[in-house]
């Protein structure tokens, strides 16, 4: 099947859901695209690789948010290894002291009832040893 | 590359709708079509004179359709560009360009939101995105909280500074008639309002209001002729640098330094020509990247450029007169006040906010998640 016919979304949840936090390689430039797609940001390239991220990142951005009836929750800007960054969460610890440049590790969760889609989440390295 | 021509159109007419809470069942449609007549009657021309109608709303999914059949018109140009509150630069720069090359000859830009009225949660619900929607940011100001968080960490930039802004927005309000917040407003009072993205309070969140405005622009030779005294459109630029926060290049540097670069070269001036700066200021770190990010003060320095007062009334640099989106009003979608603003102040209309001798105004547009953002510096006849 032509790469560029399959959803990319459908790719990046099928490693998801192996516990996997996938993203594209683009030949044409060496550099990592995230989120995926069907063609390469600038260049074009529909020559896109999946590859799977050893799942090691930065904290790059963070807040809390602070819901008026609910418990405030981390929102955080995450640079991998890689070279991509993405929305996630720093969790396993209070949302308030996540700092930036922090190192995270990826870890895929699945939240509420039901155990819907698997969620990319990360927390500190050290507590994940 | 040519682009077009500094000083070959100018806004004629601009004006406010009622703002605030205005009357229960009026439609954005509505407010776009109260601040049209006022803008008409404002320069002198009649609705029949317009032939090219720019409009953008959240309320309308056809912007421009929509208001054309409510004025029956059926302009030759028409434009529902929405890239979110710089919509109405974007507008002014391609009306500019259908201005110059005799596409058209009187152009409406024009923007209603009845979003206080109605309550946000009715609006259209933001698109969900598969990449930061299940991690529950609330957009807007998750992201630009994000970019505060950045800013303080990577230049010292501190949550006082941030109040400033604040502070210095409602000190202009105190001075105009039609703002949204009538009472002064103190730092410490800014760092104890509710937190509601780190590091932003409330008190460091734009108002949630209705509202409309509408402007409108012909070409130098006719503008000339008309009630006011015309501000002459002197350079635009515009540009984007993503839609989703977490695809924006560098946190801490918006598409305002594109724009602003390209408004300034097609304005032929320099930022110390500025008389009076309006910048779209949705949260308080808005300001501060603007003012860096245009270059009224280095990368990193914004938030000890506005300690002290300085973009307050009496301070270094006139920001945001009006009061901004943080104290004036902001119906969800605020750049065309910042035109109307910047309008006023080279008129002289503006009364106890009025800045003496101001020849050259820039209002600044910003959009998304500080995702689109452009840059237009007006003048008077002098600046020609």
């Amino acid at each position: 099947m032509d790469e560029i016919a399959q959803s990319p979304l459908a790719r990046y949840r099928e490693h998801l859901e192996r516990g996997e936090l996938a993203y594209q390689f683009d030949r044409a430039t060496g550099k990592a695209v995230f989120y995926p797609r069907v063609i390469a940001p600038k260049s074009g390239s529909p020559d896109l690789e999946w590859r799977v991220s050893a799942g090691i990142g930065t904290v790059y951005a963070t807040t809390v948010n602070h819901p008026r009836d609910a418990a405030s929750y981390n929102i955080a800007l995450i640079d991998l290894d890689e070279g991509f960054r993405m929305m996630s969460r720093v969790e396993a610890m209070e949302p308030t002291a996540v700092k930036i440049g922090m190192r995270v590790k990826l870890r895929v969760k699945r939240e509420g009832e039901g155990a819907a889609e698997p969620l990319p989440v990360f927390v500190p390295v050290e507590a994940s040893r | 590359m040519n682009g077009a021509t500094r000083g070959s159109v100018a806004i004629v007419g601009v004006a406010e709708s009622d703002l605030g809470t205005v009357a229960a069942g009026l439609s954005a449609t509505d407010l776009m079509a109260q601040a049209t007549r006022r803008a008409l009657d404002d320069c002198g021309l009649a609705l029949e004179d317009i032939d090219a109608v720019f409009a953008a709303t959240s309320q309308a999914r056809m912007a421009s359709l929509s208001f054309c059949e409510y004025l029956g018109l059926a302009p030759r140009i028409q434009d529902a560009t929405n890239v979110g509150g710089s919509s109405f630069m974007f507008h002014l720069a391609h009306a500019h360009a259908a201005l110059e090359a005799k596409m058209c000859d009187v152009a409406l830009i024009a923007y209603g939101s009845t979003q206080r009225s109605v309550g946000r949660q009715n609006l259209s619900t933001p698109e969900f995105n598969p990449y930061e929607s299940p991690f529950r940011p609330v957009l807007p100001v998750t992201g630009y909280a994000l970019a505060a968080s950045r800013h303080m960490a990577e230049f010292g930039t501190t949550r006082e500074q941030l109040a400033e802004v604040a502070v210095a927005a409602r000190r202009w309000a105190l001075m105009h008639p039609a703002a949204f917040e009538r009472q002064p407003l103190t730092i410490a009072e800014v760092l104890a309002s509710r937190m509601v993205s780190d590091p932003l309070t409330v008190r460091d969140c734009c108002l949630v209001t209705d509202g409309g405005g509408a402007v409108i622009l012909t070409r130098a030779d006719r503008a000339r002729s008309l009630a006011k005294r015309p501000a002459f459109v002197l350079g635009t630029g515009a540009t984007s640098t993503h839609m989703q926060i977490s695809a924006m290049p560098n946190l801490t540097v918006t598409g305002a330094k594109r724009s602003g670069e390209l408004a300034f070269a097609m304005a032929k001036l320099a930022v110390s020509d500025i008389d009076v700066a309006e910048l779209y200021d949705a949260f308080t770190i808005n300001t501060i990247l603007f003012l860096e990010d245009l270059g009224f003060c280095p990368k990193g320095e914004g938030g000890r450029f506005v300690q002290d007062g300085a973009i307050a009334p009496g301070g270094a640099l006139p920001v945001n007169t009006n009061g901004g989106g943080l104290s004036y009003c902001h119906p969800g979608m605020y750049g065309i006040f910042l035109l109307i603003e910047a309008t006023r102040q080279i008129r002289g209309e503006c009364g106890a906010r009025q800045i003496k001798g101001c020849e050259v105004a820039l209002a600044h547009g910003n959009g998304g998640v500080l995702s689109s953002q452009a840059t237009i510096v007006l003048g008077s006849e002098a600046t020609l």
